[in-house]
């Protein structure tokens, strides 16, 4: 069911938010042992705050899970690390404060990749979470555990954060939608940072309707966050159904060429056609930059990781090592013993690119192509309205294929990093699937881009490729 | 852009990452192929670009410089790994003259 539907039934007198969540909790705990979706979850809590929930606001009575890097009072938050695998949340942050001021219930901790760093989130060092579809496979990642959730109906909708492709993914693997704001449209005050230029905190639902529902609920200046911005935030339900007539869509030749797999092109393409039959103007166009896109990322993020997770030193919360012979072994064996190995492989590169003599040739490189990627975007779309491109290369892999190769991993990132560079939105919409070997239907998802806080156009044009 | 030569155990002790042998033994051919791969930025001439740090060029708004409640000394210090007498608890850090 989705949130509009769960709406009219509370809205109607036809069930309440209390029968909602009594429910959820039943489906999670007998399903999600095969899932592993989530971390943990605290029916109590939730159910107290079902019994006085407004029904008259928009997410009134809505449970919605959260991905662990997001605080909310009086909840574990691990990010997915043994370094924060018992710390309690001391407050709520500005989305969690958002979606209660809305009649929503944030219930359950969706896992994650570790710091949110990962295409699988088997770097979680705390569970395996598996693909609803094919239990052999991943969920994706790094918000495997939000899309996996919402995919095997253990929640209604989830937050996830998108870094360089953490929402989008996930849902495309997953078969559901998943929607990246523009850099600014969300506050990030209480997620925990990983790539604080690049980070974003969006939906990940059922339908484009609820990602939409959602948005509205969480937009918005956050005098706490002073990246997000103070711009207008439209009614993004307005002219969601207003289709696609007229509208210019672009292909980019770079993102269709070798090294996808024939079963999601075929999908993306009948993507395509469905939204020129419907009246849109398909025009082939060129992101030149597109080559550079991860490489300018794997030196931006870890960059900016090694600089925020330098607070993680076993001193104020976390883990912290057993008997210290002074301070600085207290720091180096608390983050050796409390960080996973995804984790201290970007805290190296970035420490790396950042240190003296080297500091000009990547990271001072790297922002500069950062500018010429945000350029592509900005002449792209003074000739289209949005960009169409897969989500991924392939469908979801099997658990543990990727192997000691992480620069591999990095390069399935190829089509969703862009945008985190350029600041603009992105959504994934199920469309289709790819038989595996053994015969599993494997989720492929349609990727639309739009300008910068270009939300609401976004979500029309996904609306209009969604297949119900 | 130079030939890439991380010295993997140097870097994490500048990160105050204390590694195991096998990790150094794992992380160093990992990181040397990652940047390998990044020196393809090399190939781009950039000399006359400004470096862009956040996406879209307008942030920053301050928020009024008036004081308003922050957390409790309890609601910090719950997550304290050792604490006592509202402090947190450390390691002596400055040695006896």
């Amino acid at each position: 069911m989705t949130i509009t539907q769960l709406r009219q039934q509370l809205t109607a007198g036809e069930t309440t938010a209390t029968a909602i969540l009594e429910q959820l909790a039943g489906e999670i705990a007998r399903r999600d042992s095969l899932t592993g979706a989530y971390l943990s979850y605290d029916t109590e809590t939730a159910l107290a705050e079902a019994a006085v929930a407004d029904l008259s606001l928009p997410l009134g009575g809505i449970p919605i899970a959260i991905k662990d890097n997001m605080n909310v009072l009086g909840q574990p938050c691990t990010c997915g690390s043994k370094f924060l695998e018992n710390y309690i949340a001391p407050y709520d942050a500005t989305v969690i404060r958002k979606l209660r001021a809305a009649g929503a219930i944030p219930f359950g901790r969706a896992n994650q990749d570790e710091f949110a760093m990962g295409s699988s989130t088997e770097n979680s060092a705390l569970k395996l979470t598996r693909n609803p579809h094919d239990p052999s496979r991943v969920p994706g990642g790094s918000s495997g555990g939000s899309a996996a959730a919402v995919a095997d109906r253990t929640a209604y909708a989830a937050l996830g954060s998108d870094t360089g492709g953490s929402i989008r993914q996930p849902a495309s693997h997953c078969g559901v939608v998943g929607l990246k704001p523009s850099y600014g449209r969300v506050s990030r005050y209480g997620l925990v940072a990983f790539a604080s230029s690049l980070d974003q905190i969006g939906p990940i639902t059922q339908t484009v309707e609820d990602a939409a529902r959602i948005l509205q609920a969480i937009a918005g200046h956050d005098p706490a966050d002073s990246t997000s911005l103070d711009a207008p935030v439209p009614d993004y339900l307005a002219e969601l159904h207003n289709g696609v007539k007229g509208f210019k869509l672009g292909i980019p030749k770079e993102y269709f060429g070798a090294g996808i797999d024939p079963g999601v092109r075929k999908n993306v393409e009948a993507a395509i056609q469905l939204l020129a039959a419907q009246g849109a103007e398909i025009i082939e166009i060129s992101l030149p930059h597109t080559e550079y896109a991860v490489a300018t990322y794997y030196v931006i993020a870890p960059a900016e990781a090694s600089s925020n997770l330098s607070r993680f030193d076993g001193v104020r919360y976390g883990h912290r090592a057993a008997n210290p012979a002074d301070i600085l072994d207290l720091y180096q064996k608390s983050r050796e013993q409390g960080f996973g190995p995804e984790v201290k492989r970007r805290i190296i590169l970035g420490t790396y690119v950042l240190s003296s003599g080297y500091y000009d040739a990547y990271y001072s490189k790297a922002q500069k192509v950062r500018g010429l990627i945000r350029h592509d975007f900005e002449t792209a779309f003074t000739k289209v309205d949005a960009i169409l491109s897969p989500v991924a290369p392939s469908p979801a892999r099997k658990i543990g294929a990727s192997g000691s190769d992480p620069l591999q991993e990095y390069l399935s990132d190829i089509f969703t990093i862009a945008a985190n560079l350029a600041g603009i939105p992105g959504i994934s919409v199920p469309c289709g699937s790819v038989p595996s070997d053994e015969g599993v239907a494997l989720p492929v998802g349609l990727q639309v881009l739009g300008p910068h806080l270009g939300e609401k156009q976004l979500l029309q044009i996904a609306k209009a490729a969604e297949i119900l | 852009m130079q030939q890439c030569h991380i010295d993997v155990r140097y870097v994490a002790n500048l990160a105050r990452l204390e590694l195991s042998e096998a990790e150094i033994a794992e992380f160093q051919p990992q990181l040397e192929a990652i940047l390998g791969y990044v020196e393809t930025l090399s190939k781009l001439a950039t000399s006359a670009l400004d470096a862009t740090t956040h996406a879209p060029p307008v942030f920053g708004k301050m928020r009024d410089d008036t004081p308003h409640t922050s957390l409790t000394m309890e609601a910090v210090l719950q997550n304290a790994p050792d604490q006592a007498q509202g402090q947190i608890r450390v390691p002596k850090v400055v040695v006896d003259a």
